[in-house]
């Protein structure tokens, strides 16, 4: 049993690290009241970022760094958009995930069949020797654990500090945030740019450890199941975390079932995850009343200080 | 430091509602310079490859005709929801969906029917469309599901089962097990307008739409209460319009010409089936719909824009080795400068010194 039971559980943390991220920093963007629904392409230029400059041959930290760089960029571009012209925030993220997929194939166009050296796995002795919880827990990749650190960083941030505070009030209620004197605009461009970084974080997670290698719109909608993530979570970080494993267990378990003697083609298990965040979406949305009282107020409205 | 500051204008610029477009384009041309130098190009060559070579034959005019049609159909059904507040992201999905029954009943019908295959593939294309199309509209109105996320999910659940259906299914006998379908019938294929040219029969089915679109938008009641609720929901649900007819309305008609538009496609260029139909028509098709302003006219203007786009984008691909992603990031950069361009209609911009 441990034999199935080790993978699937070790793939399931794997393949919820770049969900974790993506959806971690658009769950902070979102409690500051901006929906930005350009993730995808962000997670598309961490990808292509971190993937060209380790093939350029540097080492993986600054990798990462730098598609945390290309993420918050191009979340720059909604931004600018979104806050200081104060356009439809749909439409500008719509704009930044065709840009995102379009300048990311652009700029990857060489890297077809590149293949990089996968972020190695740490160590931790005995811990990593333990049975099931030693792979599982203790011998993933440093980004992994990161993923981690991050969520249990945003959750204290919004929670026990009064900057978080402040975000989660200008979500709620941001004239009342202008009138006690809080720069909304600049805030929102600050969380927008944070979560841009993040989304980049998950994009590099993917072309640096997932499948070490560059395939154009390799993100395969991961940036729209992060999401809905967000709204699964209604907002919360730690349910956030459930729901990001929730995923990245069914996207595993159809590697596996084949193994159970199950005999799918191997399309439609492919379309499970998708199908998997519609049921999720039907179910956490027919409570319209908890979900309405759980949503940032001023989610996607533009912000005009004047009125 | 300076700012940038937006002050409210009186009235709405008439003038930058159909200027911005122009100038949309204007900025995405010069946004692609660096792109061109980037790859050790020409650009003011590359440009020329890239707007004018396609135009330059009769055959290109053809091509530019035949890409546009899937692009202005699609577009207009969209722009029914888009008035509404409706925001169906899913046209990839539901034009693949046509495409798919629309091919069935080629490849089962394809001796017999003759004169009706093509008329009863037009139907079946607008109806798998809209069968797809009323997933999200169903999991909208009875559960509030989000349709944007619904409808996106979906178009990777097309794609998934076109894949599974030529490779499994749908998938040609006799084809070297290749993923595709067996070729279509005559009877089952739209005939070119002009010998030696791909254009055919169906750019009439857009056109028909166009004016379908135009009567609906101009003259009837429900296409005003849903550019009421489009505008100011509030005044709608007092006026007591019913928002679910709203939202079933708006994926039916999308759905059913993004259907269409798969159908043609499949009965046209392609002629049979394999894993990839669309270069992206349902996305490129959001661009058209916001490039056209909503308007008829507008979204027939938008959708030769953006086939030009696909054809420049191929042309300086083949002639330069300029990679395929071009015609993407174009869209992408178009759509948003276009979204730029539209902050000059309502507001005027000030930069101002802060204090």
């Amino acid at each position: 049993m441990t034999s199935v039971l080790v993978p699937i559980l070790a793939g399931t943390v794997v393949a919820a690290t770049p969900l974790i991220y993506a959806a971690m920093g658009e769950l902070l963007v979102e409690r500051s009241g901006v929906l930005n629904l350009g993730v995808e392409g962000m997670m598309l230029m961490g990808a292509v970022a971190a993937f060209g400059l380790r093939i350029a041959g540097y080492p993986a930290v600054v990798a990462a760094l730098a598609a945390a760089l290309a993420g918050a960029a191009s979340a720059f571009a909604f931004a600018f958009l979104a806050l200081t012209l104060r356009t439809n925030q749909y439409a500008a993220g719509l704009a930044l995930t065709i840009l995102g997929s379009g300048l990311s194939g652009f700029i990857g166009h060489n890297y077809g069949g590149l293949s990089v050296e996968s972020i190695a796995h740490v160590h931790l002795g005995a811990l990593s020797e333990l049975p099931v919880v030693g792979p599982v827990v203790f011998a993933q990749d440093p980004m992994v654990y990161l993923a981690l650190a991050l969520t249990a960083a945003i959750a204290w941030f919004l929670y026990r500090t009064k900057a978080g505070l402040v975000v989660r009030v200008i979500g709620e209620a941001p004239h009342s945030a202008l009138a006690i004197g809080y720069d909304v605009i600049r805030i929102r461009y600050f969380t927008t740019l944070f979560g841009g970084a993040m989304a980049g974080l998950g994009g590099a997670y993917l072309s640096l450890s997932y499948t070490p290698l560059w395939v154009e719109d390799m993100t395969a909608g991961r940036g729209w199941i992060a999401l809905a993530l967000v709204v699964f979570a209604s907002w919360r970080p730690a349910r956030l975390l459930l729901g990001a494993w929730l995923f990245g267990g069914l996207s595993v378990i159809q590697l596996f079932t084949q193994g159970f003697g199950i005999a799918l083609p191997s399309e439609l298990l492919s379309a499970m995850p998708y199908v998997a965040t519609i049921i999720v979406l039907v179910a956490i949305s027919r409570n319209t009343r908890t979900l309405r009282l759980k949503a940032p107020v001023s989610l996607a409205q533009a912000f005009h200080p004047d009125n | 430091m300076f700012r940038l500051a937006l002050e409210a204008r009186a009235e709405p610029q008439r003038f930058m509602r159909l200027g911005a477009p122009i100038v949309a384009l204007l900025l995405t041309t010069l946004a692609s310079a660096p792109l061109f130098w980037s790859l050790g190009l020409n650009p003011l060559l590359t440009l020329k490859i890239f707007f004018v070579e396609p135009l330059s034959t009769a055959n290109g005019i053809s091509e530019w005709l035949l890409k546009a049609s899937p692009l202005v159909l699609i577009a207009l059904g969209l722009s029914v929801g888009f008035r509404a507040n409706v925001w169906n992201i899913g046209a990839e999905g539901m034009y693949t969906v046509g495409a798919i029954c629309a091919a069935w009943l080629a490849l089962h019908f394809g001796e017999g029917m003759h004169r009706w295959l093509l008329p009863a593939m037009m139907l079946a294309g607008a109806l798998g469309g809209m069968a797809w199309a009323a997933i999200p509209a169903l999991l909208k109105t009875r559960a509030s599901a989000n349709e944007i996320l619904v409808t996106l999910m979906l178009n990777y659940v097309a794609a998934l089962l076109l894949a599974y259906l030529v490779n499994g299914p749908m998938q040609d006998p006799e084809g070297l097990n290749y993923p595709q379908t067996a070729s279509f019938g005559p009877s089952a294929l739209f005939t070119p307008l002009w010998k030696g040219m791909r254009i055919n029969g169906s750019v009439f089915v857009t056109l028909a739409a166009m004016l379908l679109y135009w009567a609906f938008v101009e003259s009837s009641f429900i296409g005003f209460q849903m550019k009421v609720s489009g505008i100011a929901p509030t005044a709608a649900r007092y006026a007591g319009f019913r928002q679910s007819r709203m939202i079933w309305l708006s994926l039916m008609v999308s759905g059913a010409t993004a259907g269409l538009a798969g159908m043609m496609e499949a009965a046209g260029p392609l002629g049979q089936l394999s894993p990839v139909i669309s270069p992206g028509y349902g996305f490129a098709a959001i661009i058209v719909a916001f490039v056209g302003r909503l308007s008829p006219l507008g979204v027939l203007l938008g959708g030769l824009l953006l086939s030009l786009l696909y054809l420049g984008g191929e042309a300086v691909q083949m002639s330069l080795n300029v990679p395929a992603s071009l015609a993407r990031t174009f869209q992408g950069l178009l759509l948003f400068f276009l979204l730029s361009a539209d902050v000059l209609i309502a507001y005027r911009v000030r930069v101002r010194r802060r204090q």
